[in-house]
């Protein structure tokens, strides 16, 4: 089994504590990165080729170099609203190992030049607020973060900030908003980027929680030994949420790039399988944006490029499993209503073609479905995501309102039998079974 | 949800390089539909397509607040060298190469797919909707939409129309939350009242509670719904677009807002903004939009009346006024004329007003007075004003010289929030946008304040000694609420100005008009300053500039140097300056003059003096009163009663604050025989036995052109045709001579207040007692009852909290009034509004003295 970097405290239960945290080898990084420039840690961090863990994949070191030149202060914002269905990643890395994100944030700063940093935590994630506002205060105290850090001229302050549950915050701009005390509603991008243009109208890097947490293993050990793992493309592990119908749900850490879907799925040092020995019917590999993927594509690595391909993408790191009992026509009902519910309502096809998808869906559902409906549930959503392609195109301002158009691309040919027989009522055993297999 | 929201990073990155990318000078060059044009660089790609004749379907998108890219209604498909996608327009900028479709077959079903969207929970009331026939949605979606609706499922309630303030309904059902109003609310008017709430498909507009949208400027959210979501109370279900007839004119206020006259059945039913660049950009203050009522009032005067001894009066008393023939009313008017001018000569006749006429209509009283009757005993503001010569002599800029990016502005006046609501918006556009430093110099926190760069506060009494030190850099000891350092600031912002403006008005009616002179002398120090005049009264600027203001001849020339020129237009000519309304009043009771003309004014209620202006209403041997309206002092004093044609009725030109002329133009007729202020001027001439010499507007509006350097561009033809109107411009008077500054000397210090007394401010509101507000059944609500506004820490020392009553006395008198605590007002001062019902302040003020000190008591 491949060596562990942001999870490898998860099997110590007190590692939230400082002292743990210390005893383990914590804040060695930035002991280290102190006795070296911000241009090496920088370059230190490009040359691990990083990708963001928040869904898009862009190597971090990258976007770091984005902060027009000259232009100050900027700022470091952390994106900790994770909230798609089945993610939980973060969640875990923010409650088990709060000061690992935190050193990853003094790392971050340092390199490129941030004195404040804002950590953004979902509204909904109590748990996780408490222990990095626990951590806070304990690294304050000893002097990990604050003015002049361990006795040098680096200085950083890390604010806690609590999200008011809203998905759409998760995007990156919206959470900008938030932040600023505006309703949380993406801007438009072009014109511009948060690395440009970004909170308070300053230069801003948005990263992934997952994304900092890597930092100080790869400050510690160095970009050579993060790049010796994973593929190609994809360096380093990566963590996956798995949840759904499978025997053992859970977050996995795993080499990225190299282990498949399969793997993960049914290896028992993972999620060991579809449950009650049922066969897999779909499974959804990046989360509820995700398009959904099928038994074919099982063997295909958990790597960016190869997903890509694929016609879906890794996204947030959620892998949902529904077995052969799944009522396809209900699981997408699912999925839609969640982002009809979330949508923020600043754009039209968005705002108005999601909660139209999700009562199609819901009428269907209820029986009261027309044969029509079909060609409907497509067009509309043709008029959010024309062609319904991959990656998608959109008429919306944020990808969104595409999202909730996935879940119904992924099946609405494939299952079109599901979607008949509760037009039809042709067979209502089918209804019945799906129905008992949902509540299952 | 990270995931895909990053991927859009990744796939636009070099977009924005692009979009940013520096554009070539001649313009850049883009290909819409097939077609190559050349765009402004920088312009938005909507408007460059508009400018090319291209229209692309919008809801969201205003050209005067910021693009929001929410309805999507104007995708297009636009290819900046990667491939066609599809982009909204309203957020693009023109990029060289830029390839656009607005017709291909994929931007044509993006827009059937919006509209349709659009539709789903859009109730299809048209038949009872106000905006029905003029919808935006209505019209894209015949253009643009589909033909039918797939959305069998319920669509969206909401309780159905909601007061969000007095004059403004909402629809929610009806909203396509395109952000507008929103927008509106909180960039342009500055009063972030309504907001959205809720999300996703509950999204909806509404106000907090208990916190309604009461914004001076709510009308202009109606205008720009593009549905009917947003209705005006004087406009619901009153007509249908297409039962309109309209035509484009200039709201009489001192900004000369451009509006659209629209009336059905021989009624106006609503005043439109028209965007001009120049002056209103489409805004109008609520006060002005909703005014129509005023005119189509049944209290407007149809008839001339006479007290008492008219043909078949019913009260041969003569106590009453009572109907007349116009024959009558006429005969009798220039029979106290003729028979004054004849008893006690030309100067035993006085005119009072005139701000509320065309520039035609002033001319002809001007004419009437100076160059027939031959007294100079004329005057078009009530005291409240600038001296005319003042006026008169100020070297002037235009709203958009002052507003250019980068410029300063100093700002004297009452609050322009209140008083010259378009100007406001203007300024705070100039100042949130534009970065123009603007430096406030008033008693009080105004609407700007919060935009100013410096406000600063000056006690009434000290603005000559503020203004000096500011010129001067000279500032000595603090000077009462002002520090040296602000007086520092200040004086460097100034000086360093390259585009300097001064606004200026008169900040308190409790304050002599010396201190605002004194501080116009002070500004006008400094190389290249221009000055913007905010008096307020109507079409004041054309009174000025066409002779009703004692010493002062048509063209902004002085009695004393034109006399030899204009004798030969005019047949006569006053022999020495004439009286200004104050003199007027006093005049008239002590018995000097005789005949006093209230020209549409209302001394008893707008002159500082209320106790003189009556004792000159009944000193008066005739008071003729030309007026729409039966105000106080023609109830109190007026014996003959002339009816006159208001706005909306009559046909002439305006001119504004900044001297820009701009065409008045007729779309109904005026009520009963009332007719046109000129038309009274040339019959009372006519039965003096003399002659005006015109018969029609234009004859007079090219007569103006012809006798005046001043107006010399300005012929009717010209007038009607200009597009921004034509710019009274000063320098070209030439055979005028010039003015020069009145020299006051070393502006004084007014005494300083004792620790026990408060500086009294006299101040304006945009809703007040006025005869034109109160005759709005809209607007007369809104005029809040009088209070004293005190500063959070007054009341704190005196013990009093909102709404208690105290006792304000000066050494003249004594009145009470309820308390309003705020923060906006100055520690030391006590803030009264003119004209406010239960409490008028006037009685406090000695006219003689610079400034009233008040003692404010508990009862």
């Amino acid at each position: 089994m491949v060596e562990k970097i942001v999870t490898r405290r998860f099997d110590n239960l007190n590692a939230h504590e400082i002292a743990e945290y210390e005893a383990s080898g914590g804040y060695q990084a930035l002991r280290a990165m102190l006795t070296r420039t911000p241009a090496e840690i920088h370059d230190e961090v490009r040359n691990a080729s990083l990708l963001g863990r928040g869904g898009a994949g862009f190597p971090a070191g990258v976007k770091w170099g984005f902060c027009p030149p000259g232009v100050w202060p900027r700022y470091l914002v952390v994106n900790g609203d994770e909230s798609e269905p089945g993610t939980y990643k973060d969640r875990q890395l923010l409650e088990r190992d709060p000061h690992q994100i935190i050193e990853g944030c003094l790392i971050a700063c340092y390199a490129v030049g941030l004195t404040q940093c804002f950590l953004y935590i979902r509204g909904e994630m109590a748990h996780a607020q408490e222990r990095v506002a626990q951590a806070l205060n304990e690294a304050y105290a000893a002097g990990y973060v604050g003015k002049n850090i361990l006795g040098t001229d680096f200085s950083v302050d890390i604010v806690l900030h609590w999200g008011a549950g809203a998905y759409i915050v998760g995007e990156e701009t919206a959470l900008i908003e938030s932040l600023e005390g505006n309703r949380g509603m993406p801007r438009l991008k072009p014109p511009f980027f948060p690395a440009a243009v970004g909170l308070y109208g300053q230069p801003t890097i948005v990263n992934n929680v997952e994304t900092l947490a890597n930092l100080p293993w790869i400050i510690e050990r160095g970009a050579d030994d993060f790049t010796a793992m994973g593929a190609e493309n994809s360096k380093g592990t990566r963590v996956f949420a798995v949840s759904g119908h499978v025997n053992n749900p859970g977050v996995f850490e795993v080499e990225f790039g190299v282990t498949t879907f399969r793997d993960i799925i049914e290896g028992s040092d993972y999620a060991g399988g579809v449950r009650n020995g049922k066969k897999l019917k779909a499974f959804i590999p990046g989360g509820a944006s995700a398009i959904w993927f099928f038994e074919e594509h099982l063997d295909l690595p958990l790597e960016k490029v190869a997903v890509d391909q694929a016609g879906s993408m890794l996204g947030s790191g959620a892998i949902v499993v529904m077995d052969e009992d799944t009522d396809m026509v209900r699981a997408c009902h699912n999925i839609v209503r969640f982002f009809a519910r979330e949508s923020c309502g600043k754009c039209t096809p968005c705002r108005e073609g999601t909660t139209w998808l999700e009562r199609i869906l819901s009428r269907i559902i209820a029986g009261h479905g027309r044969p029509s409906d079909l060609s409907l549930l497509t067009e509309v959503c043709e008029n959010i995501s024309p062609g319904m392609a991959w990656p998608p195109r959109m008429t919306t301002i944020c990808p969104l309102g595409p999202s909730a158009v996935s879940p119904i691309a992924s099946v609405i040919d494939r299952y079109r039998n599901e979607f008949d027989s509760y037009i039809t009522l042709s067979d209502r055993s089918v209804i019945e079974v799906s129905a008992a297999g949902m509540n299952a | 949800m990270s995931d895909a929201t990053e991927t859009t990073d990744e796939i636009e990155t070099d977009e924005v390089e692009e979009v940013e990318a520096p554009a070539p000078d001649p313009g850049v060059e883009i290909t819409v539909n097939g077609q190559s044009l050349h765009a402004t660089p920088g312009r938005m790609l909507i408007d460059a397509c508009e400018d090319a004749g291209v229209y692309i379907p919008r809801f969201c998108y205003h050209p005067r607040m910021t693009p929001v890219g929410m309805c999507r209604m104007c995708l297009v498909e636009v290819d900046t060298g990667r491939g066609p996608a599809l982009q909204p327009s309203c957020m693009l900028t023109v990029s060289p190469g830029m390839t656009v479709e607005t017709e291909s077959d994929a931007t044509k079903k993006a827009q059937d797919g919006v509209l349709e969207l659009l539709l789903i929970n859009h109730p299809l009331d048209c038949p009872v909707c106000d905006k029905g026939g003029e919808c935006p949605l209505q019209d894209q979606t015949m253009s643009y939409g589909p033909g039918e609706s797939r959305f069998v499922e319920e669509k969206r309630h909401f309780e159905k129309p909601i007061p969000i303030s007095e004059n403004v309904y909402l629809d929610r059902e009806r909203c396509i939350l395109c952000d507008r109003c929103t927008r509106f609310a909180k960039e342009v008017a500055g009063d972030p009242l309504i907001h959205f709430i809720e999300r996703g498909n509950n999204t909806e507009v509404n106000t907090f509670p208990d916190d309604p949208f009461a914004s001076h400027f709510s009308g202009n959210t109606v205008q720009i719904c593009p549905v009917g979501a947003l209705t005006a109370k004087p406009y619901r279900f009153k007509a249908r677009p297409w039962d309109l007839i309209e035509i484009e004119s200039t709201y009489p206020n001192a900004m000369g807002d451009r509006v659209t006259v629209q009336a059905s059945r021989n009624e106006i039913l609503r005043y439109q903004g028209v965007d001009s660049d120049a002056v209103n950009w489409g805004w109008l203050a609520d006060r002005d939009r909703f005014s129509f009522e005023a005119t189509m009032a049944n209290t407007r005067l149809g008839d001339p009346l006479v007290r008492g001894n008219a043909l078949g009066s019913p009260d041969p008393d003569g106590s009453e006024l009572v109907s007349t023939t116009w024959s009558a009313a006429l005969g009798q008017a220039a029979e106290a004329l003729a028979a004054a001018r004849a008893a006690g000569g030309p100067t035993s006749i006085g005119v009072i007003g005139g701000a509320r006429l065309t520039n035609e209509s002033q001319y002809a009283w001007a004419k009437l007075a100076k160059g027939i009757i031959g007294t100079d005993n004329v005057d078009a503001q009530l005291g409240d004003g600038i001296p005319a010569d003042v006026v008169a002599a100020m070297p002037r800029a235009t709203i958009d010289q002052a507003c250019a990016p980068g410029g300063t502005v100093v700002l004297i006046s009452g609050d322009p929030k209140e008083e010259l609501g378009t100007l406001y918006l203007r300024l705070r556009h100039a100042c949130e946008n534009d970065d123009v430093t603007l430096i406030e110099l008033t008693p009080n926190e105004t609407g700007l304040s919060r935009h100013a760069t410096q406000s600063m506060r000056v006690l009434p009494g000290e603005l000559g000694v503020v203004a000096d030190a500011i010129v001067s850099g000279q500032p000595g000891a603090d000077i009462g609420l002002s520090t040296n350092g602000d007086l520092a600031t200040a004086h460097a912002a100034v000086t360093a100005a390259e585009n300097l403006t001064v606004i200026v008005g008169r900040t308190s009616l409790a304050e002599h008009a010396a201190l605002t002179v004194e501080a116009i002398n002070a500004f006008a120090r400094i190389d290249g300053v221009r000055f913007l005049s905010a008096l307020r009264r109507g079409n004041v600027h054309g009174a000025i500039d066409l002779g009703l203001a004692p010493g002062l001849l048509p063209g902004r020339t002085a009695l004393a140097s034109a006399r030899n020129w204009f004798g030969d237009a005019w047949q006569t000519l006053p022999l020495d300056t004439g009286l200004d309304t104050a003199g007027m009043l006093q005049a008239a009771a002590t018995g000097r003059i005789d005949v006093l003309v209230l020209l549409g004014s209302d001394p008893l209620r707008d002159f500082a003096d209320p106790e003189l202006a009556r004792a000159a209403l009944a000193g008066a041997g005739t008071v003729i009163a030309v007026d729409c309206f039966i105000n106080d002092s023609i109830a109190v004093g007026a014996d003959i009663v002339l009816p006159a044609a208001a706005f909306g009725e009559t046909a002439g030109s305006h001119t504004n604050l900044e001297s820009r002329i701009t065409p008045i133009r007729p779309l109904v007729t005026p009520p009963g025989t009332a007719r046109a202020d000129w038309m009274i001027a040339a019959e009372l001439a006519f039965r003096m036995g003399e002659d005006l010499g015109f018969e029609s507007v234009e004859a007079i509006t090219d007569e103006i052109a012809s006798v005046s350097a001043l107006h010399g561009a300005a012929t009717a033809q010209a007038i009607d045709q200009a597009h921004d109107g034509i710019i009274a411009d000063g320098a070209a008077i030439a055979q005028a001579p010039q003015f020069v500054w009145t020299d006051l000397g070393a502006p004084e210090s007014a005494i300083p207040v004792d620790s026990y007394s408060y500086r009294l401010v006299i101040d304006r509101t945009m809703y007040d007692s006025g005869t034109q507000t109160a005759a709005c059944q809209s607007l007369a609500p809104l005029a809040a009852d009088g209070a004293v506004r005190l500063n959070p820490g007054d009341a704190g020392r005196l013990g009093v909290v909102d709404g208690v009553t105290v006792r304000i006395s000066s050494k003249r008198a004594s009145v009470e009034g309820p308390v309003i605590v705020d923060e906006r007002i100055s520690r030391g001062v006590a803030a009264i509004a003119h004209n406010h019902p239960g409490l008028d302040a006037r009685s406090l003020v000695d006219r003689e003295q610079t400034i009233t000190d008040v003692r404010v008591e508990t009862l």
